[in-house]
């Protein structure tokens, strides 16, 4: 079964079309790569995936159940909202780390307010804020970064920022890990090490949808590449087929740029 | 004579103090309801905090003293400040409150509006409430960003008390001139500057003070 369903979504902002008809479903424990030029839609999918826009049309099933479907009441769809988002998790362009807290506490707070919420916490609160430090912690370390755990953002390189945002999005153990464009506000010296941090994760087979510009990387690490232009999905299939041997011609003329 | 100086001008310091204590306890409130006015979806709501503004910053704080405290007494028939000490201060209060207000309500729109959209949207991918999200992220990063502005606010209003002189409410300045009128010496007024100096100097360490506990971040 797929661990993700998207049907049919339509999304615009004021009389302009950002996506259309846009379907495609993933597979567990697969990369998904979406390229294509600024303007396609990309970033707009990804955050209708996040339910940071709302689509007009269409539908959102994870793993069987129905998160999002437009043909139903708007107040149904804003029921659990919350919960619904935690099937996503976010990486964004622009870090949009916490400034006033270290690598650790933006790493462990969500998971921390998340753990007020069970109905066992004010029994076991110490050893519960226990487990969730080590599982910052490890997941910092895991990221190359267990000398910095204590740094706030503004001592971190771009970089380092970007492992510890993703870390953070880890945190949650979401189903499916979602990357806008990760390394696109990064010195080009330090794309590398964000890059291979996932890279690591897709070695993991965590499920992941990565929208990037970085075509040599999308075709070494995803398993499949998606090519929108002008909101809608112009080519998707194999990575290395789609970037090798691309079958329609705006894909041909947009990979010609790279 | 230099003692009996002092305890003039100790009383009226006590009654700019007061001036500005109150002013700030309801003009911080308000400037932030005022801020969310601003910001609101509904039109009519924001059109009308925005001339609120516009009127009151746009005249002096010294003709707004003036019409609040005479005001009632001309179109009501009746003094609802009554002459006394105490109720000239409200009126300066009452004044004072509604003018400060406006401009701290710009202050804070700005606080607000400054924290880029993706801190709360890094908040909500994370499962976080709304609420959480403005006491856990956006809050700190607001307050951070208005605190040198509001020094700048919270200093003027120390001078501002001053204009409650127009009313006949004893405050410092008042109490520094009366020396002047009836004694024909000026040292008072030197004095008087002198007082004014040292509450604002408390009041610049303190502000140096709260941007110091936030400098640990960006």
């Amino acid at each position: 079964m797929s661990v993700l369903e998207v049907k049919n979504i339509e999304k615009h902002f004021g009389s302009t079309k950002v996506l259309r008809d846009v379907s495609f479903d993933m597979e567990e424990g697969s990369a998904l790569a979406i390229i294509g030029s600024s303007g396609s839609g990309k970033t707009t999918l990804l955050r209708c995936l996040n339910f940071l826009e709302v689509p007009d049309k269409g539908s959102i099933i994870v793993r069987g159940e129905t998160l999002f479907d437009a043909d139903r009441p708007i107040k149904e769809q804003e029921k659990d909202l919350r919960r619904k988002r935690l099937h996503f998790g976010m990486v964004f362009q622009s870090f949009n780390l916490f400034p006033q807290y270290t690598a650790l506490e933006n790493v462990t707070l969500s998971e921390k307010l998340l753990a007020k919420e069970r109905p066992d916490f004010k029994q076991n609160k110490k050893e519960i804020l226990e487990e969730i430090e080590s599982h910052g912690k490890a997941l910092l370390e895991q990221m190359g970064l267990a000398e910095r755990m204590e740094h706030y953002p503004h001592q971190l390189s771009g970089g380092q920022q970007q492992r510890v945002a993703i870390a953070r999005a880890l945190a949650l153990q979401p189903d499916i890990l979602c990357f806008d464009e990760p390394t696109s506000a990064l010195d080009p010296e330090l794309t590398g090490e964000v890059l291979k941090v996932i890279r690591g994760l897709a070695d993991q087979h965590t499920t992941m949808i990565i929208v990037t510009h970085e075509m040599s990387f999308a075709r070494d690490v995803a398993d499949h590449i998606i090519f929108m232009d002008e909101g809608v999905i112009v080519e998707q299939g194999d990575a290395r087929q789609v970037i090798d041997h691309p079958k329609e011609e705006r894909t041909r003329q947009f990979l010609t740029k790279y | 004579m230099f003692w009996s100086v002092t305890q003039s001008l100790l009383d009226g310091l006590w009654t700019s103090f007061e001036i500005f204590i109150f002013t700030l306890l309801f003009s911080l409130p308000l400037g932030l309801i005022l801020s969310f006015g601003a910001m609101s979806r509904w039109k009519i709501l924001r059109g009308l905090v925005q001339t609120l503004v516009w009127i009151i910053r746009g005249t002096p704080l010294m003709l707004q003293l003036i019409i609040i405290f005479y005001g009632p007494g001309l179109w009501l028939g009746h003094n609802i400040w009554n002459g006394s000490e105490s109720g000239r201060i409200t009126a300066t209060v009452v004044a004072f409150s509604i003018n400060y207000a406006c401009y701290f309500s710009v202050i804070f729109r700005g606080g607000i509006e400054g924290v880029p959209v993706g801190q709360r949207e890094a908040g909500e991918v994370l499962g976080m409430t709304k609420s959480q999200i403005f006491f856990k992220v956006t809050l700190l990063q607001m307050i951070k960003r208005v605190v040198p502005p509001m020094s700048n606010e919270v200093i003027t209003l120390v001078k501002d008390t001053s204009l409650a002189r127009i009313i006949a409410a004893y405050e410092l300045t008042f109490a520094g001139y009366s020396f002047m009128k009836s004694s024909g010496i000026t040292w008072p007024l030197f004095y008087t500057g002198v007082f004014y100096l040292i509450f604002v100097g408390i009041l610049t360490l303190l502000f140096n003070y709260i941007e110091r506990r936030l400098d640990y971040f960006r």
